[in-house]
């Protein structure tokens, strides 16, 4: 059993090489021991791994198709091509920042995740990633624009280990847009390790834009720690790939914290989309709220998973949690679970999860003015995902999202979301 | 003498689901010009006329036919028949939060300007389009841009209904049961509305069961429809026999 097992593991790193640096070789060690979770794992219960693990993935080697136009929507933008920060594709100089590379080699035993933190994945970044790339905001910066990091694929079979970190120091304010991308329509494998680290009387804004190809497959892990009096909102879209897992985990450290995490994602095909969320209220007086809206088509899957621990002693806990699907077609299907560990008394906590079609009756009142049945669809599914689209305040991204809408799900310029 | 615009031969339909039949054998024919007034009791079928003319899902014909101006209704998807010249004033016009009035009339406006190889309406044109219209109804301009009906009073979805009538010019209106919870200022205005839209090259078809509306939007033909068919017909004083004899005499008549 156990040869068997290592043996996925072995075929699944066969194309890769572990670095010459101790971070990464005890990495590799302590994969040698770990194997890929299966449905019969709770954490796992609903998304297949296999177009993941039946692969070996190479590391991405050096972009070629450096045309980025198609995926900038802000002037301060860094690159992180195939894991690594490409100076020549960045440029931020608008921006009070601080942009570190570090390196593995630099990295020592005070970096190894504990246990509880370290999946399989993290593990396999670990072990391979080329380069952390470090965003830090200063104490007391308020950012002028939002930063867009844009993450990039290309070549097939491959496997990319983006990794970052935003450290927003005491008191700054930031809007950060992950984007996405990808270069051709071959299977890139995008393991990516986000750690946002906000300080007291922080302000940061993460937002999330997976707009890969039809091909793309990800486990997208975001950990993030709130100190005291911070605002974090973790937004996440997705607009293709197909097999996308978001792990978005949040550590409330400090008190008097609000805590937001939106999503929305908009599926064809066979699309595979699972977000997993864990919000931890370690101490008393926060407030935590989640808003994901699923709209699925197709023969495409969903899985939502909110978890929300309110730990003993954190009293005056305000914690609300939503979830809605729409069906579009008989064939897509959604698993949707709350899971609230509630240990202290003074808390208010409440979720609630909706699946079900689009109201025929509004459908038909569109289609009476005139409007065809697929767009009248487009417009009640835009009025869905309306509230969603509203937490992205910058405007080339709000449009960025809306022209991915036209190009993958056929929609037209002219519905308003 | 003046083109029929909408002629309905024997049209027999049932609720799809449970074969429940509802329209056994109805027959209207409307001409360029008219008004035709469509009473009767509750239950009697007139929405679901108004329903299967305009192409709702979950009603199936069984027989006869339904055409507009010489084209089969019965063919088309319910928007296309909206872009044939259809408008339907539902009797329970549907709250759709999220979805802006006027944006979503806009994207009506040329989708059916499209099919009809007419040019899109620019930004400006549409917005004192609106304006205009928005004053035929006096229906607030704050209202005619908020999410469609949301939180709009009885007497506002049904001005709204009126105001969309008058954004799309349809050929053939079907108003059904738009004096239905309206005060008698409302029901003036809606009514004057009305009127300000018709002329010799459409018609409009008015499905109430009081006869108030018809002192005001005055009819060239009453029906009376009574288990699923027209029992009666004649000018509009049998709207005044009918406030004061009801439907019953009609209805046993026919047993
Ligand atoms: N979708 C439906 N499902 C079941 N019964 C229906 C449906 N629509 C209409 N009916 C029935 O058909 C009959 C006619 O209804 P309707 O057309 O609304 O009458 P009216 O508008 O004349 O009051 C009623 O008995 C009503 O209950
Ligand atoms: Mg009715």
């Amino acid at each position: 059993m156990t040869l068997t097992l290592s043996k996925k593991m072995a075929e699944f790193t066969s194309r890769l090489e572990t670095p010459q640096n101790n971070y990464q070789q005890a990495a590799a060690e302590r994969l040698e021991n770990m194997d890929f979770p299966s449905t019969r794992d709770e954490y796992w219960k609903y998304t297949r791994l296999g177009k993941i693990t039946n692969t070996a993935f190479e590391l991405g080697t050096k972009l070629t198709k450096t045309d980025i136009s198609s995926f900038q929507t802000c002037d301060n933008i860094i690159t992180i091509a195939q894991g690594e920060i490409r100076d020549d594709l960045s440029s931020f100089n608008d921006l009070s920042i601080v942009v570190e590379r570090s390196f593995p080699g630099q990295f020592g035993v005070n970096n190894v995740r504990n246990e509880e933190k370290a999946t399989i994945f993290t593990t396999i970044n670990d072990a391979y990633f080329r380069e952390e790339v470090v965003i830090t905001i200063p104490k007391n910066t308020v950012l002028s624009a939002p930063l867009q990091v844009l993450v990039l694929h290309e070549g097939d079979q491959i496997i990319n280990m983006p990794r970052l970190r935003v450290v927003a120091e005491g008191s700054s304010e930031a809007t950060i847009i992950m984007t996405t991308g990808c270069q051709d329509n071959y299977t890139q494998f995008s393991n990516c390790l986000i750690e946002l680290d906000v300080a007291a009387n922080a302000k940061l804004t993460f937002q999330n834009v997976q707009t890969g190809n039809d091909n793309h497959l990800t486990i997208t892990t975001i950990d993030a720690r709130q100190a005291a009096d911070s605002r974090l909102a973790v937004n996440t879209f997705t607009l293709n790939g197909l097999l996308v897992r978001n792990n978005v985990n949040i550590a409330v450290d400090g008190q008097n914290c609000e805590t937001h995490m939106n999503g929305m994602l908009v599926t064809k095909g066979k699309q595979h989309v699972d977000n997993h969320t864990f919000v931890d209220h370690k101490v008393s007086n926060c407030f935590s709220n989640e808003n994901y809206k699923y709209v699925l088509d197709d023969q495409s899957t969903g899985v939502f998973n909110g978890k929300v621990i309110v730990r003993k002693d954190a009293q005056v806990i305000n914690a609300y949690q939503n979830n809605g699907n729409i069906l579009l077609s008989d064939q897509a299907s959604v698993d949707s679970k709350p899971e609230l560990e509630i240990y202290a008394d003074d808390v208010k906590c409440s979720h609630g999860s909706t699946t079900g079609q689009l109201d025929e009756n509004a459908l038909f009142y569109l289609q009476t003015r005139g409007i065809s049945k697929e767009k009248s669809e487009k417009i009640l599914v835009g009025a869905f995902i309306g509230d969603v689209m509203e937490t992205i305040e910058d405007e080339a991204t709000n449009q960025y999202i809306k022209n991915h809408l036209q190009e993958v799900h056929g929609w037209d310029s002219d519905i308003e979301i | 003498m003046s083109k029929i615009l909408i002629d309905i031969k024997n049209l027999h339909a049932e609720i799809e689901d449970e074969g429940k039949k509802i329209l056994k054998g109805l027959n209207l024919t409307v001409k360029a010009g008219e008004v035709h007034a469509i009473m009767g009791p509750n239950g009697a079928g007139k929405s679901t006329l108004a329903s299967v003319v305009s192409g709702k899902d979950g009603y199936e014909v069984t027989e006869g036919s339904v055409e507009m101006d010489g084209k089969d209704l019965l063919e088309l998807d319910p928007d296309e028949r909206a872009k044939e010249g259809l408008f339907l004033a539902f009797q329970y016009p549907v709250e759709i939060p999220g979805v802006s009035n006027i944006n979503f009339l806009r994207t009506a406006i040329n989708e059916i300007k499209e099919y009809r190889g007419e040019e899109a309406v620019s930004a400006k044109d549409f917005m004192s389009m609106v304006r205009e219209k928005s004053k035929l109804v006096e229906l607030d301009s704050k209202l005619a841009s908020r999410a469609v009906n949301e939180g709009f009073s009885g007497g506002e979805k049904k001005r709204n209904e009126i105001f969309q009538m008058a954004m799309l010019e349809p050929k053939v209106a079907i108003l059904d049961e738009t004096d239905s919870g309206l005060d008698i200022d409302a029901l003036r205005i809606v009514a004057a509305g009305v009127n300000k839209l018709r002329n010799e090259n459409n018609a409009v078809i008015v499905i109430t069961h009081y006869q108030r509306l018809l002192d005001y939007i005055v009819p060239d033909f009453v029906h009376v429809l009574a288990d699923g068919k027209i029992v009666k017909t004649g000018d509009k004083s049998l709207a005044l026999e009918l406030e004061e004899k009801g439907y019953d005499w009609l209805t046993t008549e026919n047993a």
